[in-house]
């Protein structure tokens, strides 16, 4: 399957999750996670651990006590200047991988555009691939924050529109961020929640054109789609969760937003 | 005290002892700062850091605390580890009526780590802890960065390994 099998590809998993795989075998990863469940389940148990280590392992940090003793301990010429902070890479790397990760968007839509069955079908593979992509090279959130307070004013001038971000926190889907994303070459806002290991995105972006419609659900690679239309505002919601608990957060979310948000 | 945070975290995770690390700290940052003048700061810390690291193995070295040989002949197709998961968290975390069964998951991530072999101990913690680029952390090992790649590929694998264990353990 795509001249890449599964030792080589798991090999590159925790290049892809660093951002540090080159653009040259991206897209043979890409289409490889697409096709294969094994790896989408390896790429997520490793974004698992390295949150698990990133937000629970102790950073020791020198106590003052130490820095005096070594600053005393220094000739007093050799006494090191404090050097200006830069960003830090971690940050940098993220910034270019939201980048990379829209003008891959832009890429894949183009191809896909030349490819194209059907609009619909074109706008379902757009959806699995932004979602697979989100998964990949830090570009899961660019704003990453369980505090809803804090995910949708990130939006605002970036979006003509400003979606509602309830929390479903209680209901077992922590928001995890949020997200600038390309759907159908527009901006469109992606909202990042979790369930156990799974994660789901929210696409939202204006469809004032599009007819007002419930619950239309689809598939394709091992994830479900669920879209809906309503009040000029295009809804996609992407995940490898099983589609029962999907439509309970679909429902979940829809009252909860509906309560937070009066319709404009 | 430019990377004396970073420098300290490495050393503390790679000999595990407070006071010894310490030492270990001291005495390579007094060395490290000498020549720092002639660094250019994008450099300066993966040059600190480096000189730590070494001295972090002197260190082990000296103790014999490691086997370090042993992982460069391994198959690096060997994604899940097979060869040499000869359980390295075996003795850390066997124990039912330990103190880990029933610590919260921030200890039991600190003792997963801790077991790791220091090689890729050290990679986790400059990855994760450090947030370094894997070329950064080539630069501070004084290995490849294909090295970095597939080291930290089955540090994590391990440890997801490890994770997933437990978990169904103490589901049953």
């Amino acid at each position: 399957m795509n001249g890449l099998d599964c030792k080589v590809a798991r090999l590159s998993l925790d290049a892809a999750l660093d951002g540090e795989i080159d653009a040259k075998h991206r897209p043979a990863l890409e289409a490889h996670l697409l096709a294969c469940p094994g790896c989408r389940q390896a790429l997520d148990g490793k974004r698992a651990i390295a949150e698990r280590v990133k937000t629970g392992a102790e950073r020791f940090t020198a106590p003052e006590e130490f820095k005096a003793r070594l600053r005393a301990a220094l000739p007093p010429d050799t006494q090191p200047q404090p050097q200006a902070h830069r960003a830090s890479p971690w940050i940098a790397r993220a910034r270019a991988g939201s980048w990379a990760g829209a003008a891959l968007a832009l890429a894949a839509s183009i191809v896909l555009f030349l490819a194209s069955p059907s609009p619909q079908d074109t706008l379902t593979r757009e959806l699995v691939g932004a979602h697979v992509r989100s998964l990949m090279a830090g570009h899961l959130t660019d704003v990453e924050s369980s505090d809803r307070h804090t995910v949708k004013p990130w939006f605002n001038g970036r979006l003509d529109l400003s979606p509602p971000v309830p929390d479903l926190a209680d209901q077992g889907f922590p928001l995890a961020g949020g997200r600038l994303d390309y759907i159908e070459e527009r901006p469109a806002a992606a909202l990042v929640y979790r369930h156990r290991q799974h994660l789901l995105n929210l696409f939202v972006w204006p469809e004032p054109k599009g007819d007002e419609h419930g619950l239309v659900r689809s598939q394709r690679n091992g994830y479900s789609i669920l879209a809906w239309n309503q009040a000029g505002i295009a809804y996609a919601l992407v995940s490898d969760l099983n589609p029962a608990e999907m439509e309970e957060f679909q429902r979940l979310w829809i009252a909860r937003a509906s309560g937070t948000t009066p319709p404009k | 005290m430019p990377h004396a945070d970073a420098a300290y975290n490495l050393a503390r995770w790679l000999i595990r002892d407070r006071h010894d690390a310490e030492d270990v700290v001291q005495n390579a940052m007094l060395r490290a700062y000498r020549f720092l003048d002639s660094c250019r700061a994008e450099t300066a810390r993966q040059w600190v850091l480096r000189i730590v690291r070494n001295a972090c193995y002197d260190w082990l070295n000296a103790k014999a605390a490691i086997p370090v040989a042993g992982f460069a002949d391994l198959d690096p197709l060997d994604i899940e580890g097979h060869h040499f998961t000869a359980d390295i968290f075996g003795g850390l975390l066997e124990d039912p009526e330990s103190l880990l069964v029933k610590a919260d998951e921030r200890s039991l991530i600190n003792a997963m780590i801790a077991a790791l072999p220091p090689e890729f101990r050290e990679i986790i913690v400059l990855r994760e802890l450090e947030a370094l680029s894997y070329k950064e952390i080539a630069e501070i090992a004084g290995i490849p960065v294909g090295t970095v790649m597939s080291r930290l590929s089955r540090g994590r694998g391990l440890l997801v390994k490890e994770w997933n264990r437990r978990n169904e353990r103490s589901r049953q």
